[in-house]
């Protein structure tokens, strides 16, 4: 009798030690990680002060928009639209694309010109993590403008094992 | 060696002089990003294209510098004004000597 009241107990406290090692290596797992290879955002401010070379950069003029829930971040639909009349004396001379979480902030760079039409542009991005994603333009000017989206990313690019 | 892939363009065929047309591009490459790891641990090397251009008639119309922050198969849509009939050039540069060209005509009355 007494036998099987003390046998769930043991095994009980078997699997909680279980636990607690498991939960040491979670946390040995988390510190090699490749999160540690990630961008801080002090990279991302930097690579916008080597796109505008100090320049002040205005708020407006620049829409970003990404999903503001993504679920796999390997493909990202990325949308950037500048308003400008597009003419051969005010348009759109570069857009740049940078995200403060990613291994290399930068993501792309594109070169408009007056017979762009219109500064719309898609493409597919990868996110490493939830991250402030920005937009900046270049007008013909010299003047910079941005726009950033905020994204909650569930499972990230670039960790994954092959 | 120089290596290639599929790529794929979406141009109207016909437009009217002065419109703006939407341009789609696509190439088939994995872009290999530089901070994936295999199994056993070995750091695989990055593979990704650089740089995109769009030539229409011989004048540079579009153009994009890529890093590794694109997503695998890059796409790209972007607009352009029609100006005169004639040929779009699409190029695709990347690492290890990758290029990929593709064209498409346009007629534009």
């Amino acid at each position: 009798m007494t036998m099987k009241y003390k046998l769930p107990f043991t095994i009980k406290r078997r699997q909680w030690l279980r636990r607690i090692q498991d939960l040491g290596l979670i946390a040995v797992g988390v510190w090699f990680s490749p999160g540690t290879v990630f961008a801080k955002p002090e990279d991302a401010h930097a690579a916008i002060k080597t796109i505008t070379g100090g320049a002040v950069i205005k708020e407006g003029r620049v829409k970003l928009t990404i999903p503001p829930l993504v679920e796999n971040g390997n493909l990202v639909v990325l949308k950037v639209s500048v308003e400008s009349p597009m003419t051969a004396n005010n348009y759109v001379k570069s857009i740049h694309i940078v995200a403060e979480g990613n291994p290399v902030p930068n993501i792309f760079t594109a070169y408009l010109s007056p017979r762009s039409g219109k500064a719309n542009l898609t493409t597919r991005v990868r996110l490493a993590d939830s991250q402030l994603v920005w937009a900046i333009a270049q007008m013909n000017d010299g003047s910079f403008w941005q726009g950033s989206a905020e994204t909650l990313v569930t499972l990230s690019a670039c960790t994954e094992m092959v | 060696m120089s290596k290639t892939s599929r790529t794929s363009l979406t141009v109207p065929a016909q437009a009217k002089k002065g419109s703006i047309i939407e341009i789609r591009a696509i190439a088939q490459h994995d872009m290999e990003s530089g901070f994936r790891y295999t199994e056993s641990g070995k750091l695989i090397p990055r593979d990704i294209i650089r740089v995109f251009t769009c030539t229409y008639n011989n004048v540079e119309v579009f153009k994009a510098d890529f890093y590794a922050g694109i997503g695998a198969n890059p796409l790209i849509i972007f607009t352009t004004v029609a100006v005169e009939s004639g040929e779009l050039e699409f190029k695709w540069v990347g690492d290890d000597g990758y290029e990929a060209v593709n064209r498409a005509r346009i007629t534009v009355s």
